[in-house]
């Protein structure tokens, strides 16, 4: 039961970080390979609050409090990499995204306070599935409102064709810092549920294994589609316990299985399960969207 | 001159020869590189990894007993030969996909390798055999050079002249130098681009190879997880250059090996990637068509 419990709080976490980097790279269309970055910023932040000045009130609170931390200081981080790193395209985007979050990964090792190479240790367990799942609750339902606003339909207008978004007069560089502060903002989060949660954070945790195995999570439920991010967090969080219980051998062979399922995702179905399409109630009922 | 002064140049010195041998070693990968992005626009994420398989080549093959002027070229050749097959499987069928697939299914082509190479033959580094008897040359009172660091650097140096002689002076590198500035209307004159591509990757994941075994003899230990940093490495010492010009990958190369050095000589080795990772983005920012690069704008 613990163990279930266990596993269903981390589905929680990863569904906020493939929702969060799911705006980013498949509404925005912007390539970012750095969201175990972002991710690390909240869990530091948002420990380093449960460590050492913890407000005397009851701990909900406080754990709203650390989150607001966590996604506030990752938010700024986006806002510091995103104005110099949007105005790159593509590919070039990628590998900057990539090279801040090791750099950041690279300063928290060096950082003596937060235990550095050692790990931070002694966070207060703040977080359990309910508040979890309440954080999975608002950050899916402020980006699909987004998504449905003026806001969302222009950072989606950048993922069709830049130029012609630029060419209606949408400021096309304010609504892809736009995607890129909040995505990180919730990866912020997350991060802070994540050390409430596991109560030792450790700077390798976050390495760039993680941003692909987030990055795999929203191409198998299908870029831009946020239902598609959520299947795609969950399926990836059990898979490994899954090849856990097939046997020694087989859960040595998750990363093997993960670098194929990628490759062949991209040969045979580039869109992911969903694509772009949304699973929601009316879809299921067969009504057509007017 | 005063003592302390002397020995901050002897230092200097010492930090700068191991700098120019480390830069030489990310010149050798960063020219594959330069050379797949060059013609097919493909970030080759999965290049650090051919320089793992080559050092792991020259490892079985001179604890095989072959002596090592026969394991160089066959740690060049197979590296060449698997970057092929996984061009043809791999690449190919996603070539016209764009970048972004592209560039994730090099991303799982990388981790495949690590994860596969570490499952099979083991996490653990394994000490590459003894080649030859290390000799030490005095250059002054506190700076020396080893044999490794001059065969190192000579063979970059051999490597990269015959690239360029490859390049700028045969029909193949006329084809490779005509698909890349324009693949379709070198279809059209006859050339057969789909070879010349897997040429391409095979000439630039042989340098890698060459690499990996060079690195392999001088710090003696070889291990499947070793590809993924100098792969990133070279990246960075191929967009400082410029990417996709030959001189460019060898210049990037030297600068960041040197600067690296420089920042565990005089700072802390800690920082060392991360100044890298700093260089990759400043450079991207000033100048993101590298040192030696021309602008390029984009069309409609």
């Amino acid at each position: 039961m613990e163990y279930l419990a266990h596993l269903t709080l981390n589905c929680g976490i990863f569904i906020i970080l493939a929702v969060s980097l799911n705006l980013i790279n498949g509404m925005a269309g912007q390539f970012s390979l750095g969201h175990a970055g972002f991710w690390a910023i909240g869990a530091y932040t948002g420990a380093a609050f449960s460590v050492f000045s913890p407000l005397p009130i009851p701990d909900w609170m406080n754990l709203f409090i650390g989150c607001g931390i966590g996604g506030i200081s990752a938010s700024i981080a986006g806002i510091l990499i995103g104005i110099p790193c949007l105005r790159l395209r593509g590919d070039y985007l990628a590998i900057a995204t990539l090279g801040f979050s090791e750099i950041i990964r690279l300063l928290i090792v060096n950082m003596d306070v937060v235990g550095g190479p050692r790990g931070f240790t002694n966070i207060p367990k703040w977080a359990n599935l309910g508040w979890v799942y309440l954080w999975v609750v608002i950050t899916i339902l402020f980006i699909s409102n987004l998504m449905k606003g003026t806001h969302g339909r222009a950072i989606i207008s950048i993922r069709e064709d830049e130029i012609a978004a630029e060419s209606i007069g949408i400021n096309t560089f304010k609504y892809k810092l736009m995607a890129f502060v909040i995505g990180s903002g919730f990866a912020g989060v997350a991060g802070a549920l994540f050390a409430y949660s596991q109560q030792f954070i450790h700077p390798n945790g976050f390495n760039f294994l993680w941003s692909v195995i987030i990055l795999l999570m929203i191409i198998l439920g299908g870029l831009g589609s946020i239902t598609g991010a959520v299947i795609g967090a969950v399926i990836l969080t059990l898979l490994p316990e899954v090849l856990r219980l097939m046997g020694e051998t087989i859960s040595q062979w998750r990363m093997v299985i993960y670098s194929l399922l990628l490759i062949m995702l991209m040969l045979w179905r580039p869109q992911g399960l969903f694509g772009k399409k949304e699973l929601n109630l009316s879809a299921l009922l067969g009504r057509k969207k007017s | 001159m005063s003592e302390d002064q002397l020995y901050f140049f002897y230092d200097l010195f010492q930090y700068l020869i191991n700098g120019i041998c480390q830069g030489s070693i990310y010149a050798l990968i960063a020219l594959g590189y330069t050379m797949v992005y060059g013609i097919i626009k493909l970030i080759n994420f999965a290049h650090g990894e051919f320089y793992m398989i080559g050092a792991f080549t020259g490892y079985f093959c001179i604890r095989g007993g072959i002596p090592l002027y026969f394991a160089f070229p066959i740690a060049m050749l197979v590296p060449g030969i698997i970057a092929v097959l996984i061009e043809k499987i791999a690449y190919k069928p996603i070539r016209h996909a764009g970048r972004i697939p592209a560039l994730i299914t090099a991303l799982g082509v990388s981790f495949f390798f690590q994860y596969f190479g570490q499952n099979v033959l083991g996490a653990d580094p394994k000490a590459f055999p003894e080649v030859y008897e290390e000799t030490i040359y005095n250059l002054g009172e506190a700076v020396s050079i080893s044999s490794t660091q001059i065969i190192i650097i000579v063979t970059t140096l051999v490597l990269m002249l015959f690239l360029r002689w490859l390049v700028m002076s045969t029909k193949v590198g006329k084809a490779m130098r005509a698909t890349s500035f324009n693949k379709d209307a070198s279809e059209l004159m006859g050339i057969d681009t789909d070879k010349i591509i897997s040429f391409t990757f095979f000439i630039g994941a042989s340098m890698a190879g060459a690499a990996g075994v060079l690195v392999g003899i001088y710090y003696n230990t070889v291990e499947p997880m070793m590809g993924l940093i100098p792969g990133l490495k070279a990246f960075i010492a191929a967009v400082l250059g410029g990417i996709g010009i030959i001189p460019g990958a060898v210049l990037g190369g030297l600068v960041l090996g040197v600067v690296e050095n420089l920042v565990v000589g005089f700072w802390e080795s800690t920082y060392r990637d991360a100044v890298s990772f700093g260089i990759l983005i400043l450079i991207l920012l000033v100048k993101p068509t590298g040192i030696l690069g021309t602008k390029t704008k984009e069309k409609v």
